[in-house]
């Protein structure tokens, strides 16, 4: 019974262990992160695990993180999906693929409210990135699928602005 | 020395890459605004007939014209919530005329085959027409699915009155606080103007077809 019950909570623990870089957020998490004051260049990734082009982009962003591991770059992954298949979809694909980026499934359905809050360009077709620098005053947004060369580019522009990093 | 020229070299790219960038941003239409006339279109329904807007007598007052697809989540989470519009607009004068812009050859879902099928399981009751060259959607300026176009008929011309959301809330139609299209048609019927009559939301980016592999 008790090794049962040790089993279980090896399990448990387990699932949370896999889990822990996806969480569930509103909006107001999300601007917080985009108007911290930091030198760090963020690259903020809209997605869903129902689109197409953005799974076709998204290891080029999981390939940043870890090119730009030692540099002031910051990747978050902001998942569009639905809220009620967090569990059944989006923690499944995160662990499927060991991505260990940080991941926030966005349960924010007021559309409206807060798409022009990240660029007031964007349509609110994904993929969508943003990759901006408080610091530096610098932001970017595309709403498009974006090569990892795309990507690399555009982040270089971003940190040859700091030479001392 | 070395590191001067690196830097030097780096200002001199910065903006030709920011440039770059600024011009791959841009949307693939820029599309209608409202207040502009909408352009008239003769495109194939799943029966195999032929709509215009200047053609469909339902269309006495307006139509609320829906690029959408059978693929797209989102598209499907709003199908009940499409047909209801039909059935309560139709009647006034509004009509609901559904297109399907995406390239069938990068998501076969959408293919003219797989339209009749989504219809006939879903009972659709309202036109749903396939965009092959994508030239509504392109000329419309629809980026994503669902996208919603309501126009009100002046004379012989069909005007933007509201371009956007269906509502505010995709994930669950009982805690929709704002049922945007009702309300413009609603605003419109009662010869109002349009109080909110743009909005935006997430959708499937239409399928666009290109020479790359990279739209899917």
């Amino acid at each position: 019974m008790l090794k049962h019950f040790i089993y279980i909570l090896v399990i448990i623990s387990s699932i949370k262990v896999t889990a822990q870089n996806v969480k569930l957020v509103k909006f107001d998490e999300v601007e917080k992160f985009m108007n911290r004051n930091s030198d760090t260049t963020y690259v903020i990734n809209f997605w869903a695990t129902w689109c197409n082009p953005c799974v076709h982009e998204l290891p080029n962003f999981v390939k940043l993180d870890s090119a730009y591991h030692n540099k002031k770059v910051k990747v978050l992954l902001v998942s569009l999906d639905f809220p009620k298949e967090f569990d059944t979809k989006l923690i499944p694909f995160v662990n499927k693929r060991k991505i260990q980026s940080q991941v926030w499934l966005l349960d924010d359905p007021d559309y409206n409210a807060w798409i022009d809050k990240v660029d007031s360009s964007w349509s609110g077709s994904i993929p969508a990135t943003l990759v901006l620098n408080n610091k530096f005053k610098m932001k970017k947004f595309t709403e498009k699928e974006l090569s990892f060369a795309e990507l690399n580019g555009l982040v270089s522009t971003f940190i040859s602005n700091d030479d001392n990093q | 020395m070395k590191q001067k020229f690196r830097k030097m070299i780096t200002l001199a790219v910065m903006p030709v890459l920011a440039l770059l960038v600024m011009t791959s941003a841009k949307s693939p239409s820029e599309g209608y605004k409202v207040g502009d006339n909408a352009r008239d279109f003769t495109l194939k329904n799943i029966d195999g007939s032929m709509v215009s807007l200047s053609n469909y007598n339902l269309a006495t007052k307006g139509a609320i014209v829906i690029f959408t697809c059978n693929h797209c989540p989102v598209a499907q989470a709003y199908q009940d919530r499409i047909i209801a519009l039909n059935n309560k607009y139709q009647s006034q004068g509004y009509p609901v005329i559904a297109i399907n812009s995406n390239d069938a050859e990068a998501v076969t879902a959408d293919s003219y085959e797989n339209m009749k099928l989504r219809a006939k399981e879903k009972g659709f009751n309202f036109p749903y027409l396939i965009d092959q060259t994508q030239e509504i959607a392109t000329a419309y300026g629809a980026t994503k699915t669902p996208h919603v176009f309501v126009l009100q008929k002046e004379g012989n011309a069909f005007k933007v009155k509201y371009i956007g959301a269906i509502d505010d809330n995709k994930d669950d139609a009982s805690a929709v606080k704002h049922k945007y299209v009702e309300t413009a048609v609603n605003e419109l019927l009662a010869g109002k103007q349009v109080s909110q009559n743009f909005t935006k939301a997430i959708g499937c980016g239409i399928k666009w077809k290109t020479a790359s592999a990279s739209s899917n």
